[in-house]
């Protein structure tokens, strides 16, 4: 399978990844490269096979509905590049 | 210079150091200073370290020998070691190798760093890595490349490049590492040093930044398996903060190895297929001599064929990219890490904060990450992926019903020079042909030196059944107990 | 509505759990604290958290599916729903796909015009909520606030079953209803316990096949579901007949411009790339967990309701109205329990009880009377101690102030006068105090009885037992 110069534009809006037009097209052909090294997964008949998301075979344990964490906040935006009066802020969105 | 018999600090293992610790011999702030010193000297070559916390480390080796004279005796009380900077901690910056957390310090430990913390460790600081953990060679840290101790200008391989580097080079004797498609095991063959990558849910991931959440797991690196279990047993257990740790209890290990004289009895499968096309001639000739080495020891070769394993590796390049693209979609500029200046509007801050925060192999992943998942490919890439997972681990139990431990080659070469593959991610990927499928169904294997190719170390593999560490680490240290190549330190920083 | 063109409706609620804290955290799931003080380091998505389920969020989908006669997956499967917004702090939702917890089932509910309408529910499912944007506090800018982040929600979705804005609000107040009272959620809409999407679309009446829909977001009260529904219909039939097309969108409703509208932020095609959580093994729950919650549920809404009938003899209509919820449906039961008559009871909860509740502005969590007052009163009233009239008497004063009923009475001297004697007595004093109207009544001016009741109630002071005194009287007055 191999991927084009749009196909990248695509999935880079869906990650938001800003890629420069003149990038589109290499970028293309080195993932069409992995595409195709992954081709080869076709290979194996996979019917009837479970998919394994995750190799932990034993059960979830859910935790007891209490609070554990208390208010932390001073501490937790201390990383934000932008805090106004508690809140993070971005550029003003239009709903 | 302190000197333990005839031997500098620096040239004891973590057992040994523990060894004159409890003895009096030496104290702990001695030790730390004898490792930081080795950073001023060594790591301006290497590069495997990216910060340093020379008073926290000196503070804290304070504090563990006041404990000492106070009674306490734990084995690694007073040890000095340092983190790979995938772990959270408090006292130190955490970049995971990225620009985008250059100037991120976490607001908690990771639960790793925490009870290594509460076992008196020393942290000296946070070992260099590929940048989150994806790339075999370090080159991807945003931090700079690590040198190989054992020859300038090759590569320690990666992501744990920084650990294996300076563990290799003796500026401490045990970091923490992780191994999400081989990262602890292929830098630690590739500098000659042990590294051992626990069953998927025996180390908690509470802290550990994710790359493939399903595949990630926390080990040791260290120049002995004796070492490498110290450090791993207090690691190891269940964790209320992360739903996928094991709630199993963890063996003594220390102590079963301890008691192992020789490996009479142990069925070792060898899998043909990890002696086929791809694996160097001379890497390959120094493998099957330690599998002979194991043979002398006792233990019964057995010629076994995984025919899928080969497959690992496509299935790992569907799995990782597709939780790492999803696992990184918190990096977003807006409550941590880095924010584009004067960002025009919210796609403009997501877009160019991402495209700059984020370095070009791990911008690679995200892509093939999100177009494995998005619609109409969902099933033909990762649903497809997840099965020949489950296919691979059919073919492992069927392997492990008639042996106890899978032996072959960690990678398919010796270190390579930086920049040979660079430009070339698919040959980068398969730096990892025989590590993955260990990830991919969550067993432990641990990489240990048995030789030399071409003056460069040789590592080799080991693969167990889940939850059976205790072979792995008893294999390791029989071999370990005759051989002595994990004692050979590169001369440029013996 | 048009003849012409049936409306066709599928509702998604959002319910949001009643629990201590949070569905993949330990900071507490409460509202209107300071911004971001009740957001956690799991709930920012700082780099290497991980989420760990609440049992209690999953005995609440235990709890759904067994008061909709719906299946309750053993075996449930997080998934991830990846889209960028800024208050949705990993970058993806964790919630439901493939497999979620609670499978299909059917509500009936009615209608006020007494019709009823059976409804389809498709699933429910487990996920967390986002936080909040606040667009309008800082100038150019969003402020985000993620303390909703991460609280934990059932989303449980409708079949298209729905023809009318009716049948839909009648649907959405059947399941607010439903969840309140087996305490899932505390159904405050204004906080957003209990929103709903309505998707909307039309077809010609007759057809069979759907046809495009569109959803309208956040719908946080019953009347701007009603009223977006109701917009929604007359604008895509008017597109239609225009010769235009509907096109699949999110559409926001404007409760001040009464109209619905696409949302700018929605407008691109969204991929979310739904994968199971890697960080989260399946949820999969044994036999004895759901017995002990499924144990320990309140007899559902419908079942009590229909007890209330047929075991209490209470109308069906004030049924309803009892067991709208069940603190209601409790105290009325307490004071049966007391003693009270059932259905003079239920007309007196109804009637004074909720009359003298509204007049007060109280709900009946600070109700001044206790069910066994309550129920004392009644018994007075059921044994002729008192009249109906000097029971409302009795009954302001249990309100204003502790006392027993027996004990106002007793005070007050309000014991109703049934002794034969002295109603006699008091009708020879009525007839002989009023000569002129008494001629008249007896020249056959009959409606002057009414008259005559009055005045010798009067002189009882209210306490003549009514049937008594008018039989009393037409004896005398009739010879
Ligand atoms: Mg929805
Ligand atoms: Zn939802």
């Amino acid at each position: 399978m191999s991927l084009d110069k749009e196909e990248v534009r695509t999935i880079a809006h869906l990650a938001r990844l800003s890629v420069e037009e003149s990038r589109l097209e290499p970028i293309a052909a080195e993932l069409s490269r992995v595409l195709e090294f992954v081709d080869r997964l076709n290979s194996v008949d996979t019917r009837d096979i479970e998919p394994m998301s995750n190799p932990v075979s034993s059960e979830l344990v859910l935790r007891e509905d209490v609070i554990t964490e208390t208010d932390e906040r001073e501490q937790l935006q201390k990383p934000a590049p932008a805090v106004h009066e508690g809140y993070f802020t971005v550029p003003r969105v239009i709903e | 210079m302190s000197v333990v018999g005839n031997r500098e600090l620096h040239q004891l293992t973590l057992t040994e150091q523990s060894a004159a610790l409890s003895a009096g011999e030496i104290s702990s702030v001695e030790l730390t200073r004898h490792c930081l010193a080795r950073i001023d000297a060594h790591d301006k070559t290497l590069n495997s370290v990216i910060s340093v916390g020379a008073g926290a480390a000196l503070e804290a080796a304070a504090v563990a020998d006041v404990s000492r004279t106070e009674g306490d005796s734990g084995p690694l009380l007073g040890v000095p070691l340092v983190h790979k900077d995938i772990f959270c901690t408090r006292a130190l910056p955490t970049t995971c190798g990225s620009r985008m957390l250059e100037s991120y310090t976490s607001p908690f430990d990771a639960t790793v760093v925490e009870r290594l913390n509460a076992a008196g460790m020393v942290t000296l600081g946070k070992a260099n890595m590929d940048e989150f953990a994806m790339g075999s060679s370090n080159e991807n840290s945003f931090f700079g490349g690590v040198d190989n101790p054992w020859r300038a200008g090759t590569v320690p391989g990666g992501s744990s490049g920084g650990s294996a580097a300076l563990v290799a080079a003796r500026l401490a004797s045990v970091a923490t590492a992780t191994d999400t498609g081989g990262s602890i095991r292929q830098p630690a063959a590739f500098c000659g040093v042990t590294g051992i990558k626990p069953t998927y849910g025996r180390v908690s991931r509470y802290g550990m930044i994710a790359f493939a959440s399903s595949l990630d797991q926390g080990g040791v690196i260290a120049t002995t398996a004796e070492d490498c279990a110290q450090v791993l047993q207090a690691m190891s257990g269940a964790d209320p903060r992360d739903a996928t740790c094991s709630a199993d209890p963890v063996p003594d290990w220390l102590a079963a190895m301890r008691s192992v004289k020789d490996l009479k009895g142990l069925r070792v499968g060898v899998p043909e297929e990890f002696f086929a096309d791809g694996l160097d001639e001379a890497v390959a000739i120094v493998v099957r001599d330690g599998l002979a080495e194991l043979e002398s020891l006792g233990a019964t070769l057995v010629s076994i064929s995984l025919p899928k394993q080969s497959l690992g590796i496509s299935a790992y390049y569907v799995v990782a990219p597709a939780e790492a693209s999803s696992n990184l979609s918190r990096f977003d500029g807006v409550r941590f890490g880095h924010r584009c200046e004067d960002p025009q509007d919210l796609t403009d801050l997501y877009q160019r904060s991402r495209a700059e925060g984020f370095g070009s192999e791990v911008q690679r992943r995200i892509l093939i990450g999100a177009y494995v998942l998005s619609a109409g490919f969902y099933d033909a890439y990762y649903k497809k992926a997840q099965q020949v997972r489950q296919v691979i681990a059919d073919e492992f139990d069927e392997a492990f019903a008639s042996v106890d431990v899978i032996a072959g080659p960690t990678t398919p070469t010796v270190a390579f020079n930086r920049g040979a593959k660079s430009d070339d991610p698919v040959a980068m990927y398969l730096n990892d042909l025989y590590t993955v499928s260990a990830n991919l169904c969550g067993l432990p294997a641990l990489s240990m030196p048995c030789g030399f190719a071409d003056g460069m170390p040789v590592g080799l593999q080991l693969i167990a059944r889940a939850f059976d560490e205790e072979r792995l680490l008893n294999t390791a240290h029989a071999f370990q107990q005759a051989t002595g190549w994990h004692a050979v330190i590169p001369e440029a920083t013996s | 509505m048009s003849a012409a063109w049936e409306c066709v409706i599928g509702l998604e609620i959002h319910t949001r759990l009643q629990t201590q804290s949070k569905l993949f955290s330990g900071a507490a799931n409460a509202f209107g604290a300071e911004p971001n003080s009740q957001a956690c380091a799991v709930d920012l998505g700082l780099p290497g958290v991980l989420p760990v389920p609440n049992r209690e969020a999953v005995a609440h989908a235990v709890r759904l599916a067994t008061a909709i006669g719906a299946d309750f997956a053993r075996r449930s499967v997080f998934a991830r729903k990846n889209y960028f917004y800024p208050d949705l702090p990993k970058g993806y939702q964790i919630s439901q796909m493939a497999l979620p917890v609670v499978g299909p089932g059917v509500v009936e509910c009615a209608l006020n015009d007494g019709t009823t309408v059976q409804v389809g529910v498709t699933r429910a499912h487990l996920e967390e909520d986002a936080g909040k944007s606040v667009h309008d506090l800082l100038d150019g800018f969003t402020a985000i606030d993620l303390n909703r982040a991460g609280t934990p929600l059932l989303e449980i979705v409708s079949e298209p079953d729905m023809r009318s804005a009716a049948q839909a609000v009648a649907y959405a107040r059947h399941m607010h209803a439903l969840v309140r009272w087996i305490g899932v959620c505390d159904g405050n809409m204004q906080e957003g316990s209990f929103r709903c999407d309505a998707n909307v679309s039309i077809r010609p009446a007759g057809s069979e096949t759907l046809g495009t829909r569109t959803e309208v977001k956040n719908l946080n009260s019953f009347r701007f579901l009603e009223r977006a529904i109701e917009f929604e219909y007359t604008r895509q039939v008017e597109l239609l007949e225009d010769g235009g097309t509907v096109t699949q969108e999110t559409r926001l409703y404007d409760p001040e411009a009464d109209e619905t509208r696409a949302m700018r932020s929605k407008e691109e095609a969204n991929d979310y790339r739904y994968f199971p959580d890697p960080d989260l093994p399946p949820v999969v729950v044994d036999e004895r967990f759901v017995t002990a919650v499924v144990e320990a549920m309140p007899e559902l809404q419908h079942v009590r309701r229909a007890r209330f009938v047929n075991s209490l003899g209470v109308a069906p209509g004030d049924a309803a109205i009892l067991t709208n919820d069940r603190a209601t449906a409790d105290w009325f039961e307490a004071a049966v329990a007391a003693g009270a008559p059932a259905r003079l009871a239920s007309t007196w909860l109804i009637g004074e009880v909720f009359g003298r509740l509204k007049r007060d502005e109280l709900n009946l969590e600070h109700i001044p009377l206790t069910p066994e007052r309550f129920a004392g009163l009644l018994l007075r009233i059921e044994d002729d101690t008192i009249s109906g009239k000097i029971a409302k008497r009795v009954f302001e004063a249990l309100w204003e102030s502790g006392d027993t009923a027996d004990e106002i009475i007793e005070r007050e001297g309000l014991k109703q006068i049934t002794d034969s004697g002295a109603i006699d007595s008091l009708v020879d004093e009525v007839i002989a105090a009023n000569p002129s109207q008494v001629a008249e009544y007896r020249a056959g001016k009959t409606k002057l009885m009414g008259f005559l009741v009055g005045a010798a109630m009067k002189v009882s002071a209210g306490k003549a037992n009514p049937a008594q005194l008018n039989a009393a009287l037409k004896a005398k007055l009739d010879i």
